[in-house]
């Protein structure tokens, strides 16, 4: 049974997904492109989030990181986003293994991390209105070139399948993670940090590679971001409500799954596109959050694992 | 060779003085019982030994080298390992994979470790409940995932806190069985425990505690005897019996 | 004259002992603005706070209490699920544009020795400490209010001693939004208000009362105080739009070396 499931993954990933732009509309394109790419930041954030059960609720300051680094970087000094994408990540890392150095080293937990993560962001956020230099409040403005060594193109496919990779990229690195010693201590730590340590996890050392290692990732999308847009505005880039959209697919879809976060993608994003379009008339911008709330309400209640586990056990019960 | 050296351990909680001038030694292969009334201190004991409290003074020296300061997976890994009073499984996690987590202090790849949880889950007859979530188990269950956890670190010490606590008669029979095949492989264990005719069985020498302090060391046959031991569990009105 | 503004967030956040680690006060804060229309907010908090009181043991009865024994973060989501839900609800039915509320009090202004300050101001930082004041009565001195502070303590003993727990929970959780009520209809008339202003209201009652000190009533006020007056130099002497970076960098100080903040102790 495990064999088909993993060959249906794999006809997917291999045949359909990429050739869905020569068939679908571009709209569709859009959505799916979308879908990918908050796959691919949730699961950047399942690395931290998920498998190590350290809730941060400021993943969007590495998104900023990244993507204001690209952006300078390529705007200023005509540095390729190619390469600036790396750099961004890596300063997005270091913050990553700043805030996870604080925050583990002085044994914050729980609420209490996810207090300091969302301060970080807004520090972020704050400094970043008040930098001239980058734009302030106004934002930060990219040229179009639609020179793909820019790393902006003409047509939008392009995204799409870039986006798609990323997200390949990402649940590849989860997968590895998920097999070896790494990711197996990230469970222990999640579950119970104390009886970890009793049985040899060195769980500051771990936490802390975790917490770079998806900062690293989301910096590297934050670059896509960037060019995605050509515009970042401090507020959208480090806000809250940036990283409410990336924590929320993996958690509705299952924390600390593989899949997790893909799944959750794949229904939060359409839900999210609809209901910000019908909620959305007359500039009630941001309200399709309300179905977010009810979501996270809900899932809380009735299904605390995610989807994808629940799912899973359905359709092993069906057998 | 003396494995465990307890020298002068100290530990104050604000106003109360849990641990007082506490020294006691643990040689290779033993099996050392440590005992004393509720509150007494024993479960700071083995925090203090295992590195998640930190003591005021003292020493604590195993193998030969100080292991104060040095924090719990770096003493798990110079082969020292506990288990708690109050069992901590990894719930959402499978019996095997809770082993796993013991057996990769050893055997880094995921192959070896998984090979090497298999064989302990044996030794300690949880085997045919490996792919269960360890958040199922029963109470007797738990204890055992605990001690195999514990083993799959392969300790030369073993520190076992209450873990025949909430068992019944078979149950706890079991454990003693278990503890002792352990034993005869070699490693030597501390432990923490009520169940009298359990420790006193097990035990080669046991270390009676009170408030914080040693109150009396010797064979089981000595310490079951000694006076202030009596004093000590039951109060004065056994010890000396008052007239009339 | 923050003071006054920000010791409101510093009553607001005083009951939240009872339960640690919810979110979300300041998402009552918001609804709570703009359910004002027509009466006069000084006249018409007591009932602000009488209606939040009512929508506090309702979301915790109905939801916080059945997640009450699951891991911490699910009570994080779950309450930022319903800041979600309260803070676009509000957006729905009042739409985005900000909105003023007036008083009689408004343009009112008085001198007081050399300072020129508004009455309106002055008004709610009094009645704030009146409610304080109040508060701090009702959980010393009533026989409620120390049940709550048991239960505070030590949940369990309290079960044990035959306190209900579940409702001792809906009454604290209750008082608290009471609290929030009344907060948000006494700062309407100060501060111009729509609904995305919940979230910023959460986060300051966070930074302060992690800097008071959770768990602290004293501390709660104190936070208050501490932090309004710290952001108003931070607005002096920085530009005015960093003043938020005083108080997050305070916080980020503060939950690193004493997360139990400057009085408080660490509640659970």
């Amino acid at each position: 049974m495990k064999a088909l499931g993993a060959a249906v993954v794999a006809v997917a990933v291999l045949v359909v997904l990429p050739a869905f732009p020569a068939v679908l509309s571009s709209y569709a394109v859009s959505i799916l492109t979308l879908i990918f790419f908050y796959g691919f930041l949730g699961q950047a954030w399942n690395l931290v989030g998920g498998y190590a059960g350290q809730l941060s609720a400021g993943h969007a300051a590495f998104v900023g990181v990244g993507a204001y680094t690209a952006a300078v970087l390529f705007e200023r000094f005509g540095i390729t986003p190619w390469l600036g994408m790396f750099v961004g990540g890596a300063l997005a890392a270091a913050l990553g293994g700043v805030i996870g150095y604080l925050g583990f080293r002085f044994g914050l937990r729980g609420f209490y991390f996810v207090l300091l993560t969302v301060a970080f962001a807004e520090v972020c956020r704050i400094v970043a209105s008040n930098t001239d230099a980058v734009g302030g409040a106004l934002g930060f403005y990219i040229t179009f070139t639609g020179n793909p060594r820019h790393f902006q193109f003409q047509d939008p496919r392009a995204h799409y399948y870039i986006a798609l990779a990323l997200m390949l990229v990402a649940t590849g690195v989860a997968w590895l993670v998920e097999r070896h010693r790494f990711g197996i201590y990230l469970g222990a730590i999640r579950e119970d940090e104390t009886a970890a340590e009793a049985l040899g996890v060195d769980i500051f050392r771990y936490k802390l590679y975790a917490m770079v290692l998806s900062s690293f990732l989301t910096g590297i999308g934050g670059t896509f971001y960037a060019f995605y847009l050509l515009s970042l505005q401090p507020g959208s880039v480090f806000g809250i409500p940036l990283s409410v959209e990336i924590i929320i697919r993996p958690i509705v879809g299952g924390a600390g799954t593989l899949l997790g976060p893909i799944l959750g993608s794949f229904i939060l994003t359409p839900l999210g596109e609809v209901s910000r379009a019908w909620f959305g008339q007359g500039g009630y911008h941001g309200a399709h959050l309300i179905v977010y709330g009810a979501l996270l309400i809900g899932v809380v209640l009735f299904l605390p694992q995610g989807a994808y586990p629940y799912l899973a056990r359905l359709f092993r019960r069906a057998q | 060779m003396t494995l465990l050296v307890v020298d002068g351990l100290a530990k104050r909680f604000g106003g109360l003085q849990a641990v007082k001038d506490l020294s006691f030694t643990v040689g290779e292969g033993a099996v050392v019982g440590l005992i004393g009334p509720n509150g007494a201190g024993k479960t700071t004991v083995f925090g203090l030994i295992s590195g998640f409290i930190a003591p005021d003074a003292g020493e604590v020296r195993f193998r030969d080298r100080s292991i104060v300061g040095a924090r719990p997976h770096q003493i798990c890994a110079l082969g020292l390992a506990r288990t708690f009073q109050i069992v901590r499984p990894f719930p959402r996690l499978t019996v095997l994979r809770n082993v796993m987590v013991g057996a990769l202090a050893r055997h880094p790849r995921r192959a070896d470790a998984e090979a090497h949880a298999q064989a302990v889950l044996a030794e300690v007859g949880l085997a045919t409940k490996a792919a269960q979530p360890a958040g199922g188990l029963t109470l007797a269950d738990r204890k055992r995932l605990e001690l195999a956890r514990a083993l799959a670190t392969e300790p030369a010490l073993l520190l076992l806190d209450e873990v025949m606590a909430g068992l019944n008669a078979i149950e706890t029979e079991r454990i003693v069985e278990l503890v002792r095949a352990i034993n005869a492989r070699g490693i030597a264990v501390l432990l923490i425990e009520h169940v009298m005719r359990a420790v006193m069985s097990l035990s080669q020498r046991i270390v009676v505690i009170n408030y914080g302090e040693r109150i009396a060391e010797g064979s089981p046959q000595t310490v079951a005897n000694d006076p202030r031991v009596i004093e000590a569990y039951l109060g004065e009105a056994y010890a000396g019996a008052p007239p009339g | 004259m923050a003071v006054g503004l920000t010791l409101i967030f510093g009553v607001m956040r005083v009951v939240n002992f009872a339960h640690g680690d919810m979110m979300v006060w300041g998402m009552y804060l918001a609804f709570v603005f703009a359910t004002k229309a027509g009466v006069d907010p000084y006249v018409s908090f007591p009932l602000c706070a009488a209606a939040l009181f009512v929508l506090g043991v309702v979301v915790q009865r109905g939801l916080v209490d059945r997640i009450v024994d699951a891991p911490h973060e699910m009570q994080i989501l779950l309450m930022l699920g319903v800041a979600l839900v309260l803070e676009n609800a509000a957006l729905l039915v009042f739409g985005p544009e900000p909105a003023r509320v007036r008083s009689a009090l408004t343009r009112e202004t008085v001198w007081l020795g050399p300072l020129f300050i508004d009455v309106a101001r002055l008004v709610t930082f009094g009645v704030a400490v009146l409610l304080t004041g109040l508060l701090s009565l009702f959980l010393f001195r009533t026989s409620i209010g120390r049940t709550i502070r048991a239960a505070a303590d030590n949940t369990y003993g309290a079960r044990v001693i035959g306190v209900d727990v579940r409702r001792v929970y809906a009454v604290a959780f209750g008082v608290g939004a009471a609290c929030v009520g009344a907060a948000g209809a006494l700062t309407a008339p100060i501060v111009p208000f729509q609904p995305t202003y919940g979230l910023t209201a959460s986060v300051a009652s966070f930074n302060i009362v992690i800097i008071g000190g959770m768990g602290s009533l004293l501390g709660a006020f104190l936070g208050g105080l501490l932090v309004s007056v710290a952001e108003s130099l931070g607005a002096v002497f920085l530009r005015p739009s960093l003043k938020e970076l005083v108080s997050f960098s305070l916080l980020i100080v503060i939950l690193l070396f004493r997360p139990a903040g400057l009085f408080g102790r660490r509640a659970g």
